[in-house]
């Protein structure tokens, strides 16, 4: 029977589905038909096909091909099924056998070239969950795709080698001598700088209470917000967040990389193993930022922060909306993106790091004499961040700008390597003890653990009660003291808070509601 | 004569012999109406044959089955009627068969030949 299968993967946000592809030669006319709900870049793939497959030396039959994508509902888009059906088409006319069991994933150009698309991290890793072990790709994503263990994976450059090795006739298959087009510097260069080493800590000079701040907020994965004027070195600060988090888990590597893969047609070799760092603009849409377009959603910035640091520098000037809309990865850890297309979910663990001025005019910090804005100002500056969002970040930091005497002190400030290993023991300490509740870090810890298993004496905690009592701490608030308190303690290798922990913790708060 | 022309009666008296090696008899060949022409009319068995026979010296520009669209194979089913009316006769069916060639005058022609296309 002239019948040709073989497989392909798609992908609806990280999750990939199997694709049989099943093609028909039938007696009649030349015609390629091609079903299964393919979207315009996918029907193009039929133009794609037949030139590339002359032009390999393998010319499609002369009779109607055929071509479904099983499951027939499930929309399908892009180009990376071009490479499975071919092959379907070629195994249907006998040209090529044995690949029944193969998933391929490559685009086709029309010399014959097989080309990366974007994307083959999920798929492989989706693929392998399924069963199917045999991975044919371009070579360009050779390497992504080999980075999921238990994948056996082969790269071509052409789908002359792709047929050759799946037994096509020698005498038949022109191997044609490629000649590579330009490499793109550009490309090259913006995936340096995604790689590039994260800015050091011993830039900062001065700014110990900040440093301080920021180190707990790493070591207990808090969110954080800076409130300071211009030029205070809030930006400064959060871009050097990432820089002392620990290295990223085998899991939350493959994560990581498997999103970055999704957005980048560039293919990525090795494992991102540093946290990311994404800082969207105030001007950026809501679908940037949380994830969306036409189509299959595509995830946002706060996706592409997963395991990583989302910076949202002067974070009241962002559309309330976008704001809001990430108060539920905060709580869950992923976004679910509803649109007509389909449902799509990408991870969202991120830590956020927010910061503003402490008015629209910038200046009120301080005394605040130069301070131009009504107090009417003030308020409305800050209500555009509701207190959900505000409730969630942990700590609360004002920023002071930097005296000549911090400045010109001269003796340099520690590095990121230095803090980055407090940070990393600090965290080591926390999965041991949380390790039973399967927690990770002190941000994730619930209150009512810290009421019962975690509760500290009265002794320790007695500047808080006290706080509470006065009324200016709500509940919620006293919880987040405690959170930060065994951040406080494990940084400093203490294995349960003392008093100065609890008050030191207590400080980022009560800071917050004086401005 | 035109050479495309020659190629097209070349290619057209060896699809003919070829349909009467695979047991089919020919019983009009370029039958013209209004409407347009039958290259060949055979008869396999008790059914109509309306044959469209394409010739090509190469496929440089195609093969030449590529180049029979659906208008023409729905002219050649209208074709079929018409011709069996204008000769009187009945047929227990219809049905149109394309013939390829590729005869690029130097070696053995190609030809290919394809049942009820349609």
């Amino acid at each position: 029977m002239p019948l040709g299968r073989t497989y392909a993967v798609s992908l609806v946000g990280l999750n990939g589905y199997i694709v049989e592809v099943e093609a028909d030669i039938g007696q009649t006319l030349p015609a390629f038909v091609l079903l299964g709900l393919p979207d315009a870049s996918l029907s193009e793939a039929k133009e794609r096909i037949r030139a590339a497959a002359r032009n390999a030396g393998l010319p499609l039959t002369r009779r109607k091909i055929t071509v479904n994508l099983i499951p027939a509902s499930l929309p399908k888009r892009g180009s990376a099924f071009d490479l499975a059906i071919v092959m379907s088409a070629l195994a249907a006319a006998g040209d090529v056998r044995g690949c029944g069991s193969t998933i391929f994933i490559a685009e086709l150009g029309l010399d014959g070239r097989l080309r990366p698309v974007q994307g083959v991290l999920p798929a492989v890793m989706s693929a392998v969950e399924s069963g199917f072990t045999q991975i044919v790709v371009a070579s360009d994503n050779a390497a992504e795709a080999a980075l999921v263990p238990q994948a056996h994976v082969r790269g071509f450059g052409t789908l002359a080698e792709v047929a050759l090795a799946f037994g096509a006739d020698p005498a038949e298959v022109e191997l044609p001598i490629m000649v590579d087009p330009a490499q793109h510097p550009a490309a090259a260069r913006q995936m340096r700088d995604v790689l590039a080493v994260p800015k050091d800590m011993s830039d900062i000079a001065g700014q110990a209470e900040a440093r301080l701040a920021v180190e707990v907020a790493a070591a207990g994965a808090h969110h954080l917000m800076m409130v300071g004027p211009p030029g205070a070195g809030k930006t400064m600060l959060a871009e050097r967040i990432p820089g002392i988090l620990p290295d990223l888990t085998d899991e939350q590597a493959m994560e990581v990389t498997a999103i970055h893969s999704l957005g980048n047609a560039l293919s990525c070799s090795e494992l991102q193993r540093r946290p990311p760092f994404e800082s969207p603009h105030h001007t950026a849409s809501a679908a940037s930022i949380i994830g969306g377009g036409s189509g299959i959603p595509r995830p946002g910035a706060a996706s592409r922060a997963h395991r990583g640091v989302l910076f949202l520098d002067e974070a009241p000037e962002y559309q309330r909306r976008i704001l809001d809309a990430l108060r539920e990865p905060l709580e869950n850890g992923e976004l679910v993106l509803h649109r007509a297309a389909g449902t799509a979910t990408y991870p969202a663990r991120f830590q956020l790091v927010l910061a503003a001025n402490p008015c629209p005019c910038g200046l009120a910090s301080g005394k605040g004499t130069d301070c131009t804005c009504s107090p009417q100002q003030r308020r409305r500056y800050f209500d555009r961040m509701s207190g959900p969002l505000l409730d969630r970040v942990d700590l609360q930091l004002p920023v002071h700008r930097v005296s000549l005497s911090d400045f010109s002190s001269g003796t340099s400030a520690e590095d990121s390597a230095t803090v980055a290993a407090r940070v990393s023991a600090a965290r080591a300490v926390q999965r041991e003890r949380l390790g039973r509740w399967n927690l990770h870090t002190n941000a994730e810890v619930p209150g009512r653990l810290l009421q019962a298993e975690l509760r500290l004496p009265r002794t320790v905690t007695v500047s808080l009660d006290k706080a509470m009592e006065q009324e200016s701490l709500t509940k919620r608030g006293y919880d987040r003291v405690l959170k930060v308190a065994w951040s406080v303690a494990d940084l400093d290798g203490r294995t349960s808070p003392g008093k100065g922990d609890v008050e030191a913790a207590l400080a980022f708060r009560t800071q917050e509601r004086a401005a | 004569m035109r050479t495309k022309d020659k190629l097209g009666q070349r290619g057209e008296a060896l699809a003919a012999g070829y349909l009467e090696g695979a047991g089919m008899r020919i019983i009009d060949r370029n039958w013209r109406c209004p409407v347009g022409e039958i290259d060949l009319v055979a008869v396999d068995g008790s059914t109509l044959v309306v044959v469209e026979v394409k010739t090509r010296s190469s496929v440089d520009y195609g093969h030449p089955l590529e180049a029979i669209t659906p208008g023409k194979l729905e002219r050649l089913y209208l074709l079929a009627s018409k011709w069996a009316r204008a000769h009187d006769l009945r047929f227990s069916g219809f049905r149109v068969d394309a013939v390829a060639i590729i005869d690029d005058g130097v070696s053995e022609p190609v030809i290919d030949h394809l049942r009820a296309v349609s």
